[in-house]
């Protein structure tokens, strides 16, 4: 029993790290909470399940198309909504814009496909494994290996290649990045899109799992992802990884040991406790205040 | 004012009295969140938890306690203003975005405590709530709360309050108090979101936990930002315009919400800071049609 719900809990983290993993980076850069992320999740389970069921290409591609899509889909709205702002005005009125960004996304979907739930077509087969007393299902192992691949994979780009090193030469200092020759513009544009191709993966995934689809869909996930950034400490990487996987075992736990009417409560619930004793959330930097 | 009321319905339509009805509610709720947000600088994303603690109170009290009108109105708005000084004690060790988180899961948190209170008729909500909000009421409440605002702001509290915004480090050092004043602000803030909360419960006569959901907080904060943070006359602005807009983009049916996003980010696109960023009743009074007006900001 404990062992089975570790490991939905460990399938819900990962979803929930994979979006979280686009709001720390954005934040990271330009401090910026991208209240869209949400959306881009959702748009991304949509066009998975456009690419499957209109076009008839099989799941790995259009995961694969999905991301690309969102990759554009981010960059664009990063164009027309963020950058203009950037700047000169305060973090409150980028925000607010990123609020009239996801509002109209979510009623663009509403728009285009109604809001009823929809499903995807058995595309995973749906085998399940048993090892011991533990039982588990094939998209389970999908889940869980797709977001280590992408995960470890984001680490080595930020970690190892040059865009990585420009991202995080931006993370410190913008405007001293900017002065050392780094094109500014193109690198948060390359995080919006890393950030919304993760997104749409997770999104992709989520739909499959939980065999749902609908326009709604970002809103509690990117709020739940964001605390889950804010729990690891966010702007930080690992951290976003490390908050989303224990937001994820925390809510299962919560549900399967205390009560499910208040699931929505507990994840906030554990995010403000954590917040009391740690401020700078679990492996976020305390930055002291100049005067 | 029951004649006044009479007169009143009986010479303008339903329609418009009932947005007129819903203005006045909003602009009670989005002061309350200017005073947190605009003036002193703490983000909150989470005004419609408030709102719904003062709701519930209100309706419980005078459903099933037999509370007069003002009674369960101010229960309801006290009943809130302590949850702000809860809410508000976070802010001694959080700021910006980790604090507009606290406030995000702490109003989820209350939403899902009211889908599961008995009293509150759980996920059904609670209907039958005695229709005693009407256009006086709601205006009178709102003009007594437009004058204390702009009492309070002028004041050495409303003084303080400006200065941790500008720069908390400097207001600690001119011995202001700043946890007191961040406190005290979450305060009056969150009462005047229960009051808001208290009219319209007693107006709506129904009221479900999904009404007091992330997008209302969010709806709320829209027009503190959108009219310009810190200001009296903008929020009134921005609160007449964002209750106005869903009914005018009337016209354009199911393309309203797309309209009312894509509004906000254009908005935001040429007034980045409001469209009354920091402008005071003072002086607009003083200064109306004079060049631009002095901002009240470094």
């Amino acid at each position: 029993m404990f062992w089975e719900q570790l490991l939905n809990g460990l399938t819900l983290g990962s979803t929930y790290a994979l979006i979280a993993l686009g709001y720390t980076m954005v934040y990271g850069i330009v401090q910026l909470i991208n209240f869209a992320h949400g959306e881009i999740y959702m748009f991304g389970a949509f066009a998975g399940l456009f690419l499957v069921s209109f076009c008839g290409v099989n799941i790995v591609l259009a995961l694969l198309g999905a991301m690309a899509f969102c990759m554009l889909l981010g960059m664009l709205i990063e164009r027309i909504a963020y950058r203009p702002l950037r700047g000169k005005s305060s973090r409150l009125s980028a925000l607010i814009s990123a609020i009239g960004v996801s509002i109209f996304l979510s009623t663009l979907m509403v728009l285009l496909a109604e809001t009823n739930t929809r499903r995807y077509p058995d595309v995973v087969p749906n085998h399940s494994f048993h090892l011991g007393s533990l039982d588990f299902s094939l998209m389970q192992i999908i889940i869980l290996l797709f977001s280590a691949v992408l995960m470890v994979g984001l680490q080595l780009m930020v970690q190892k290649t040059r865009i990585g090193k420009a991202m995080r030469a931006c993370s410190q200092d913008l405007d001293a990045a900017y002065l050392m020759g780094i094109n500014v513009n193109r690198v948060i544009s390359f995080t919006f899109a890393v950030g919304s191709a993760l997104a749409a993966a997770g999104g992709v995934m989520v739909a499959i799992y939980y065999n749902a689809v609908w326009p709604y869909m970002g809103t509690m996930a990117g709020l739940k992802a964001f605390s889950a950034a804010v729990l690891g400490g966010i702007g930080s990487i690992p951290g976003a990884m490390i908050g989303g996987l224990s937001l994820g075992v925390l809510e299962i736990m919560g549900v399967a040991y205390l009560s499910s009417s208040y699931k929505d409560a507990i994840a906030f619930g554990i995010l403000i406790l954590v917040l009391l004793i740690r401020p700078q959330g679990l492996l976020g930097q305390k930055i002291s205040k100049k005067v | 004012m029951n004649i006044l009321d009479a007169i009143i319905s009986q010479y303008i339509d339903p329609y418009y009295l009932r947005i007129m009805i819903l203005i006045g509610i909003n602009i009670i709720l989005a002061l309350g969140i200017n005073l947190i947000t605009g003036v002193t600088g703490q983000l909150t994303m989470g005004h419609a938890g408030f709102m719904s603690i003062g709701a519930y109170t209100s309706a419980i009290l005078s459903m099933q306690f037999g509370f007069s009108y003002v009674l369960a109105l101010l229960a309801g708005a006290v009943m809130a203003a302590l949850f702000g000084i809860i809410i508000g004690i976070p802010t001694l060790r959080l700021d910006g975005d980790y604090l507009a988180m606290v406030t995000i899961g702490a109003a989820e948190i209350i939403r899902v405590f009211f889908l599961n209170f008995e009293p509150g008729g759980k996920a059904v909500g609670l209907a039958g709530i005695p229709q005693h909000t009407t256009f006086m009421t709601v205006w009178v409440v709102a003009l007594i709360v437009i004058l204390f605002n702009a009492r309070l702001l002028n004041s050495r509290i409303g003084r303080a309050f400006y200065a941790i915004r500008e720069n908390e480090i400097a207001a600690a050092a001119s011995a202001i108090d700043t946890t007191r004043m961040k406190i005290l602000a979450f305060m009056v803030g969150a009462f005047l979101g229960g009051l808001g909360g208290g009219l319209y419960a007693h107006y709506m006569y129904y009221i479900n936990p999904q009404d007091f959901g992330f997008m209302k907080s969010i709806e709320l904060l829209n027009m503190v930002v959108l009219g310009g943070m810190g200001s009296i006359p903008g929020t009134i602005l921005g609160a007449c315009i964002l209750t106005l807009a869903p009914e005018l983009l009337r016209i354009v049916a199911e393309y309203r919400l797309l309209f009312y996003g894509a509004l906000l980010v254009i908005l935001m696109i040429f007034r980045p800071n409001g469209l009354l960023g920091d402008v005071r009743i003072y002086d607009l009074r003083k200064r109306w049609g004079k060049k631009e007006v002095e901002s009240c900001q470094s």
